[in-house]
């Protein structure tokens, strides 16, 4: 029991970080980020180039994922999605976008690290025992202690700064947010730099534990948008729900039932249906987002 | 009739001339036999996009597309291998069955919108996968295969339809086959859409309290034109079913899904005939990259990048200029 809450507490942390990232974009610019899982494999393959290849610390590696997917993020911002929002007739043309950008992520990916699963050297060695209780591995407890911090961080950022209350401005309302003076589009690309960023810091801690390959990308998105769904779109607090709940839920299924394979998945995803007929718009949503 | 102009016309003439005389014509002078096989694929996703418009046009965007064209493919096959049905039964027998699911999924779904639609059809396509690999008579991840090939059909011993297996040119079969079917899906949805149906989809489009003030019964229509998409999307993926001779789990994916969704996309979500450009252009061009080997997922989706930052309305919005509306 006490393994299937510590299991429960670290993936939830992961989780909720990724969810973190795509509810920030959903919730300024009304995208769907169908790209986000590809940012998080970009973003653990920078950590494992530069600490497994190249032997910089982890830390700097850690850094540099956060500054390469931040400046991505950026840039994908501020060339593609305004001009689309802006001349386009349906905002969910921005969806094509996404998905236009996830297939090329994934075909950049492919060229530059190749198809093959890649791993890191451990940062820690050892293992925490607890009277055969419960076992984790130290790295697994640093990593989940630095998504927590993280997420404080990310929460710290979202509430006591200037930037931050601009951008809680303008995923409530943005046209009052602009006018009552901020810069809209400049706080747009900054929160799709600031979601792309956590997305590739999750990619750079997780690498050393689940190693990354090319394929991570399109389940990780669909294990967001989950998240997202179960806390309700566009909200932080939900996504934070969100991930952990989607965490646990995982740890004890495949703990109960880890004989049957992939019906943890499909129970899990059953639930969400029936969820989400009874409260369609998540725990924490405003309605019709 | 009708109220069609000449010119709307000619263009369908033109239009049935070009895919029944001349694409044969075409592939038999330049030996591109491969193209068929291109070209029905096109035709069946073609269907399988139409679906996903129509739900586009009750305003709620659809990504679970592959999840009933997976359903239609599993139905078709048991029905064919382990019940013994002929293939032609089997066909309109996946429709139904996918359309009931719709109907059965599409109580709870339908009433969320927007984004959250878009994602739990996402979510969906997944559920269904999973299902497949997990139910004993979908047979897991192995698969049904070696689904024979569609018998023929004869009422009072008058043959209506060939036998498909003994014909030598099976591919040129299922070129006509899927291009029929898809001359029916569009010229359906053409009606629809001009039909009192229609007009109150375009309603619902609009704004959903407004129309169901004014006495429009939201929820009985949202569930019927839902049943009508999947009744395409289990239509399509029957008859690919039948030509691949196999059915997998993996034979609709979350990536099948999202594809439906960006033909509708690309090809214009305001104009009938977009999702059978969309699927034309996607991939056919999708094919002929394959020449560049690794390159071709690269510059697919850079055109495709290209494509929405300068056409944000779609590929049909050319002729009609910015922001051209049906």
């Amino acid at each position: 029991m006490e393994q299937i809450l510590a299991n429960g507490v670290y993936l939830g942390s992961q989780y909720a970080m990724i969810a973190l990232g795509l509810t920030l974009i959903f919730a300024l610019m009304n995208v769907l980020n169908f790209a986000h899982g590809q940012m998080y494999v970009i973003g653990g393959f920078v950590t494992y180039t530069f600490y497994g290849q190249w032997g910089v610390p982890f830390i700097l590696a850690l850094v540099m994922s956060c500054v390469t997917l931040a400046i991505l993020g950026a840039l994908i911002e501020r060339f593609l999605f305004a001009p689309v929002i802006k001349g386009s007739a349906r905002e969910e043309s921005t969806m094509l976008l996404a998905a236009g950008i996830a297939f090329f992520l994934d075909a950049v990916i492919l060229l530059f690290f190749g198809e093959k699963q890649r791993g890191v050297p451990k940062i820690v060695d050892g293992v925490f025992n607890y009277d055969f209780r419960l076992i984790m591995p130290y790295d697994r407890i640093l990593i989940c202690v630095l998504a927590i911090l993280s997420i404080v961080a990310f929460i710290g950022l979202m509430q006591y700064t200037k930037t931050g209350r601009a951008l809680r401005a303008l995923a409530q309302d943005r046209t009052a947010a602009q006018l009552m003076g901020v810069n809209v589009d400049r706080y747009s690309m900054i929160g799709f730099a600031l979601g792309a960023m956590l997305a590739g810091l999750v990619g750079g801690l997780l690498v050393t534990i689940t190693g990354v390959n090319l394929g991570m990308g399109g389940p990780t998105s669909i294990k967001a948008f989950m998240m997202v769904m179960i806390g309700g779109a566009g909200v932080i607090s939900g996504a934070i729900w969100g991930g952990i709940i989607l965490g646990f839920m995982e740890a004890i299924g495949l703990a109960l039932l880890y004989q049957y394979g992939d019906i943890t998945y499909l129970l899990i995803f059953v639930s969400l249906m029936i969820f989400l007929a009874i409260r369609p718009q998540g725990l924490m949503g405003k309605p019709w987002g | 009739m009708f109220g069609f102009t000449s010119k709307q016309l000619s263009g369908v003439a033109i239009f049935l001339f070009a895919i029944f005389i001349g694409v044969p014509l075409l592939i038999g002078l330049t030996g591109r036999w491969d193209f068929y096989f291109t070209l029905t694929s096109v035709a069946l996703l073609a269907i399988a996009s139409a679906g996903v418009w129509l739900t586009f046009y009750i305003g709620r965007i659809n990504i679970g597309q592959g999840a009933f064209a997976l359903i239609g493919a599993y139905v078709s096959a048991i029905l064919v291998v382990k019940v013994g049905w002929s293939f032609w039964i089997s066909l309109p027998a996946a429709g139904l069955f996918a359309a009931l699911v719709a109907v059965l999924i599409g109580l709870p779904i339908l009433r969320l919108r927007g984004v959250y639609f878009a994602m739990i059809t996402l979510v969906l396509t997944q559920v269904v996968t999973l299902t497949a690999l997990a139910l004993p008579i979908t047979n897991g991840a192995k698969g049904i295969s070696n689904i024979p090939l569609p018998s023929g059909v004869s009422i009072f011993g008058i043959p209506l339809l060939p036998d498909f297996a003994g014909m030598e040119n099976t591919k040129l079969a299922f070129y006509y086959t899927a291009c029929i079917l898809m001359i029916i899906t569009y010229a359906t949805l053409y009606r629809l859409v001009n039909s009192r149906l229609g007009h109150l989809c375009r309603s619902m489009q609009q704004n959903e309290e407004l129309a169901s003030s004014i006495g429009v019964n939201i929820s009985y229509i949202r569930i019927v034109i839902f049943a009508i998409s999947s009744f395409f999307g289990g239509i399509g993926g029957a008859m690919f079913g039948s030509i691949a001779q196999s059915v997998y789990p993996s034979s609709f994916q979350v990536a099948d899904s999202v594809n439906f969704m960006l033909n509708c996309f690309l090809g214009g979500l305001g104009f009938v005939f977009g999702p059978m450009l969309g699927t034309l252009v996607l991939y056919f061009g999708w094919d002929l990259l394959f020449e560049f080997g690794k390159y071709q997922m690269l510059i697919y989706s850079t055109v495709l990048i290209l494509i929405i930052r300068f056409l944000p309305n779609g590929l049909l919005s050319i002729r009609f200029g910015k922001g051209g509306d049906k």
